[in-house]
């Protein structure tokens, strides 16, 4: 039902206005894209909870604000805070974004191996735009999801990475999206791109932070082609400022023989969905989604994950778990889809949460839809608090309360990071979680 | 049944699993009242011969046959074969959630007893019945309340497999591995229970990996399988030679012959 | 305005065979006329001589059911119902003065006889209590006067309108409200009739309470309403069983079914559905759209569900529990068997509200030919629940490859001291257990059934006896010919 007064009707003036500055304007496949897109925003609105795939999360304070484009010029002083976030003592090859905008100042892409690049949305679409018609273009994103329909119409920049088949990167490719300080509230869509080709590897980090403590909304859509053979291993830390907004919708395509790990910490924002959505398009493909979510005060995290298995022999395997406390709200919506032809597939799914306080709330929807007969499909779910006997256990052992709490909490968030299988990213958001985790890490907080 | 007619009679057994030769040329003549062994390493084929005779899909016969009781085996469905006297005792029993085990093995008997145009028992009959063979076996009655092979350890399970096959009376078991992951008390038992089912009428052939099985139930026969093929028939004794030489000697190795 | 019944259109043996209760009574009928309008709201009501506040309850709950629209969020598809093509009411003509059985009209009774329920046999030997409503009305109760002694009233709803006014005011509508979903609001409008259980407090009800519902009439709806109130420290056992003949077009039931229980008090409710399905291409069937909600009002209070649903082309029914009371107990137990073409989405509803509410779930879905078959569960923990808890199983067997299972639970969790599990499970009846069953020389088919019924178990053992045995063999027939 279309709303009489559209919440999308500021964003479709913000387009208009802003259509003939935006990058690429130049090709008309781009242009046309950007219009069926805003198109597609402004009918599909921002949605209310009575549409099924927002049940639990509801958009009402993202709509209180209306979000202006970024300012010409960020913020100078990001470089400091940018820091905190780099991965120690691994070196990587970084690019990192400031409101939007390419900052090479704050970059380092360095050294890549031969058939492998590194660069921005902006550079591509002026040096390799065929490259990136099929990859924006293609897909149904756009018409099912308002705000990957909205990112289409507004992109303007974002990591772009390829990889030509064979190609392996020994150090992993770190993209930094960090939101500085403004007065105004501000939206950016960052664009995401990772083309691994036939039998290529590598490890990407996509990072997402926010100084200080202003309002502004990050709606983010990255896109992951994964072809035959290959390896990616992509993690993700979602650590926003303690009053933004965080939308972000990841669309994987898998080819047979791939395999693709995910990993997605999420501990940041006052509002923040996390959204993936990957179909599984040959046989014999590995594909394990795991997160962790740590919230508190009156945050809202959802998890909303999709794994399509559209052929058959695949493997697929999913393990969340979160930790809330204060008046914290989380969701976990996670979809398997095992269509007609897709047999001897092999699902799992699992997703578990801790309470730690009165005010603390968990929403949770595991779904299977199965449509194959000769398939092993699995889901649980679990909300819980802190086990009380355990705690007296080792109270009575002499450990203070507190520690206690603390060490069931690690105990219990701590085993999903053992789903990340690459050692330096795993001891780095080990470390972005470790007010969390405390024994793991000491200091070094967010 | 006439002595003449062999009750079991394979010629030329070739057999194909996933595209692979599994058997190569299996002759193998059973004869009522005749316990045969049929021994070999770890695939030589063993447990594909006792599927294909018990009709398991998967199997690809690409030449071949095999006659039982004079009929075509392989034309038949497996609940046929088992309705006319075929018993498979499983190397790996399989569980049923839920179905209880008296259930299950009276639904099985009141098959076989319609296919011999008998009367079909009645639940008291048949825990008479089922009692009388339980104590033979020493099995605990309550071991069928349970639903089949469901929490079974491998010894009760094996147990359950030759008490099963003492209520269906088939005319000839093929038991498969039943003496594998056994202590020597739960092999005496099963011993017993396969010794108390011979007769003139019934023959029994022992796929097994040791001969130890066969200090307790003394085989007519004994055969060696190996590569897919009989490689070497004789009596008694032939298994005790396989014990001190190993299987080496007829082309595969003797990895774990053991006593 | 009675209109005779047409019952030349009786399903030809061509396509009979499966559906044993596909037979139609021969008998005169009472219908309202085609379709739906405030007159034809009061007629039923009139036709019930009902007191002036049902009537404005009916209005009320009619007009606010115009300005509803069908829910689309359930994955089931259908073709568009015409509201106005169907009839609201349609009786036996003979319905007064049904004092004894012998006044029952004995085509009647033969009806039931073939659905295996011979009244006259089970009055002496099931020490069954059975109140059987064909179509809309309730046509003879058993048991009557055994049960008066101990003071349980078990009734039709039309009967106990005029015969317990009080209660049936305090608790109509106190469950599931006028205006809960488009279907329980149209039943709340035009419900012809029902049972009507009132056990007293204190009172084991010495016997099982069962009703039949039976489809007989062509085109017509059937909106049964069914109350049981179990008052403190009581306990009641009661079961329903559903079958309709076999027809082309499909028929709706939209029926409601409010339970309460007081401190301390126990219902257990059993059903065993099985409308007709429809054909093997889908054609014909009953629309089972079924409001069912039981409250746990009291301190101790204990209502469980049992269903068996095998039959209708559409099944849209999630019978719940809302545990007010400290310490109650929901329980939940399903058999949801989709063959050929039908469609099923169901599930339960545990709404924790007191402390220390407990809730179990435990669903077993079977999908073969090109059935469609959902669980849609939602377990929700408010911020007063201190100490819940919920368990929630629910496995899926799917036979074939055109069918489907899927599994929607919804979790919602708002208080810290709440253990709530959920696992599902999806497979298909493997190769080894069939070829284990078949070795011991069983068919295909009876390997398939005894291990379905095995798979089935845990929620068939919550059935009393009787029913048991004819669930078992209703999901033998359900499932025949799925067997490839």
């Amino acid at each position: 039902m279309r709303r009489e007064h559209p919440f999308s009707a500021p964003y479709v003036a913000q387009f208009t206005r802003a259509r003939a500055t935006l990058p690429g304007r130049g090709l008309p496949w781009l242009s046309g894209l950007r219009d069926r897109a805003i198109e597609r925003f402004s009918s599909l609105d921002f949605p209310t909870p009575k549409v099924e795939e927002w049940k639990f999360t509801n958009l009402a304070p993202l709509t209180k604000t209306v979000f202006g484009p970024g300012p010409a010029k960020a913020g100078e002083d990001a470089g400091d805070a940018v820091q905190g976030f780099l991965m120690e003592e691994t070196p990587c090859h970084l690019l990192v974004f400031v409101d939007g905008r390419y900052r090479p100042r704050l970059s380092a892409v360095g050294d890549l191996p031969a058939g492998a690049e590194v660069t921005t949305l902006a550079a591509a679409l002026k040096a390799r735009p065929d490259m990136l018609e099929s990859h924006l273009g293609g897909g149904t994103a756009i018409d099912e999801k308002p705000f990957v329909a909205l990112n289409t119409a507004f992109m303007a920049d974002g990591a772009v990475l390829t990889l030509e088949p064979g190609v392996a990167l020994d150090r992993p490719v770190h993209f930094l999206y960090m939101a500085s300080a403004h007065e105004a509230p501000v939206v950016t869509h960052p664009r995401t791109l990772v083309l691994a080709g036939r039998g290529s590897a590598a490890t990407v980090l996509e990072s997402y932070i926010g100084a200080g403590s202003r309002t502004y909304w990050t709606n983010a859509v990255t896109d992951v082609v994964v072809d035959e053979g290959a390896a990616l291993k992509h993690y993700r830390l979602q650590a926003e400022g303690a009053k933004a907004f965080h939308i972000a919708a990841t669309e994987v395509r898998l080819a047979r023989d791939s395999r693709y790990e995910s990993f997605v910490l999420a501990v940041g924002g006052r509002l923040a969905r996390n959204e993936i959505a990957a179909s599984l398009n040959g046989i014999n493909i590995d594909c394990r989604l795991s997160g962790a979510y740590l919230a508190r005060d009156r945050q809202h995290i959802d998890n909303t994950t999709l794994i399509d298995h559209a052929q058959p022999e695949c493997h697929s395997r999913q393990v969340y778990k979160g930790v809330l406390d204060g008046k914290a709200h989380a969701v976990f919506q996670g979809k398997i889809v095992v269509r007609p032809q897709a047999q001897k597939t092999d699902a799992h799914q699992l997703n578990k949460n801790l309470l730690l306080s009165e005010t603390a709330r968990v929403d949770t929807k595991p779904e299977l839809e199965i449509h194959a007969d000769d398939v092993k499909c699995s889901h649980g779910a679990s909300v819980g608090e802190l086990d009380t006997e355990a705690l007296f256990y080792l109270r009575a052992r002499g450990i203070d309360a507190g520690h206690a709490r603390n060490m069931l909490i690690e105990a219990f968030v701590g085993e999903t990071f053992e789903h990340i299988s690459s050692p330096p990213m795993r001891a780095h958001l080990e470390r972005m979680a470790s007010s969390w985790l405390p024994s793991r890490h000491q200091g070094g907080a967010p | 049944m006439a002595k003449k007619t062999p009750l079991l009679e394979v010629k030329d057994l070739h057999v194909k699993v996933e595209g692979k030769n599994i058997l190569r040329g299996i002759d193998l003549t059973v004869k009522a009242g005749e316990v045969h062994a049929v021994m070999g390493p770890n695939g030589s084929g063993k447990s594909t011969l006792a599927h294909v005779l018990a009709g398991r899909e998967g199997y690809e016969v690409t030449k071949g046959g095999v006659r039982f009781a004079g009929s075509d085996l392989l034309a038949m469905a497996p609940e046929e074969r088992a309705r006319e006297g075929l018993f498979l005792a499983f190397q790996y029993p399989v569980e049923i959630p839920g179905v209880s085990g008296m259930n299950f093995l009276k639904s099985a008997l009141n098959e076989m007893r319609k296919h011999r145009r008998l009367p079909e028992l009645d639940a008291m009959d048949f825990l008479t019945l089922a009692r009388e063979k339980m104590r033979l076996l020493e099995i605990d009655e309550k071991l069928i309340q349970r639903a089949v092979n469901v929490g079974f350890s491998g010894g009760e399970k094996k147990r359950n497999e030759v008490f099963q096959m003492a209520m269906l009376e088939p005319r000839l078991a093929v038991l498969d591995e039943t003496d594998s992951g056994l202590d020597i008390d739960a092999l005496k038992i099963v011993a017993n229970g396969v010794n108390s089912m011979r007769s003139p009428d019934r023959a029994i052939i022992l796929i097994t990996h040791y001969q130890r099985l066969l200090d307790y139930v003394v085989p007519d026969k004994v055969h060696v399988l190996a590569h897919g093929r009989i490689a070497k028939s004789g009596g008694r004794k032939l298994a005790l030679e396989l014990e001190k030489k190993g299987y080496g000697a007829f082309g595969q190795s003797a990895a774990s012959v053991a006593a | 305005m009675a209109v005779a019944s047409d019952t030349a259109k009786t399903i030809e043996s061509a396509t009979g065979g499966d559906y044993k209760y596909g037979f139609v009574t021969d008998i005169d009928m009472d219908f309202a006329p085609r379709g739906l309008n405030e007159d034809i709201v009061r007629f039923i009501s009139a036709k019930k001589n009902e007191p002036d506040w049902l009537l404005e309850w009916r209005l009320k709950s009619y007009r606010r059911w115009l300005t509803m629209t069908e829910p689309r969020w359930a994955r089931v598809r259908y073709a568009a119902i015409d509201y106005q093509a169907a009839y609201y009411y349609a009786a036996p003509k003979s319905t007064e003065l049904l004092d004894s059985l012998d006044e029952v009209d004995p085509e009647l009774l033969r009806t039931y006889e073939k659905l295996g329920i011979p009244l006259e046999e089970q009055k002496m030997l099931a020490g069954v209590a059975v109140d059987a409503v064909f179509d809309s009305v309730s046509v003879a109760t058993t048991y009557k006067e055994k049960l008066a002694e101990e003071g349980i009233i078990f009734c039709s709803f039309s009967e106990a309108v005029q015969t317990q006014p009080e209660l049936v005011r305090k608790y109509l509508g106190s469950v599931v409200p006028y205006s809960d979903n488009f279907y329980a609001t149209l039943n709340s409008a035009v419900f012809s009739d029902g049972s009507f259980v009132y056990i007293p407090r204190g009172v084991r009800c010495p016997m099982e309470l069962s009703t039949y519902f039976r489809i007989n009439a062509e085109n017509t709806g059937q909106f049964e309403r069914t109350l049981v109130i179990a008052d403190a420290g009581s306990y009641v056992s009661y079961l329903e069983g559903c079958t309709a003949p076999m027809r082309d077009e499909n028929q709706l039931h939209a029926a409601v079914v409010e339970l309460v229980a007081l401190d301390d008090a126990q219902i257990k409710y059993s059903t065993v559905q099985n409308w007709y399905p429809g054909d093997k291409d889908g054609k014909g069937g009953i629309f089972n759209f079924v409001t069912k909600r039981g409250a746990c009002r009291g301190v101790n209070s204990k209502i469980s569900w049992t269903q068996i649903e095998t039959g209708s082309a559409i099944t849209w029914k999630y019978p719940s529990c809302i545990l007010q009371g400290d310490n109650s107990v929901g329980e939940f137990y399903s058999v949801a068997v989709t063959n050929n073409h039908q469609q099923a989405d169901t599930g339960t509803k545990m709404i924790h509200i007191g402390k220390n509410t407990r809730s179990t779930i435990i669903t077993k879905g079977i999908s073969a030919g090109k059935g469609q078959n959902t669980y849609r569960g939602q377990v929700k923990i408010l911020p007063g629940a201190d100490g819940a808890r919920n368990y929630t199983q629910c496995d899926a067997l799917l036979i074939g490859d055109q069918c489907g299972g899927h599994t929607i639970p919804y979790i919602e969790v708002r208080n810290p001291t709440a253990h709530v599990e959920h696992e599902a499970t999806t497979s298909k009846i493997s190769d080894d257990q069939l070829f284990y069953c078949m070795q011991r020389g069983l068919s295909a088919e009876d390997a398939i059934s005894m291990i379905v019924n095995g798979f089935c178990k845990q929620v068939l053992m919550e059935l009393p006896m009787e029913f048991a045995v004819e669930a078992q063999k209703l999901l033998d027939i359900s499932l025949e010919g799925s067997v490839g």
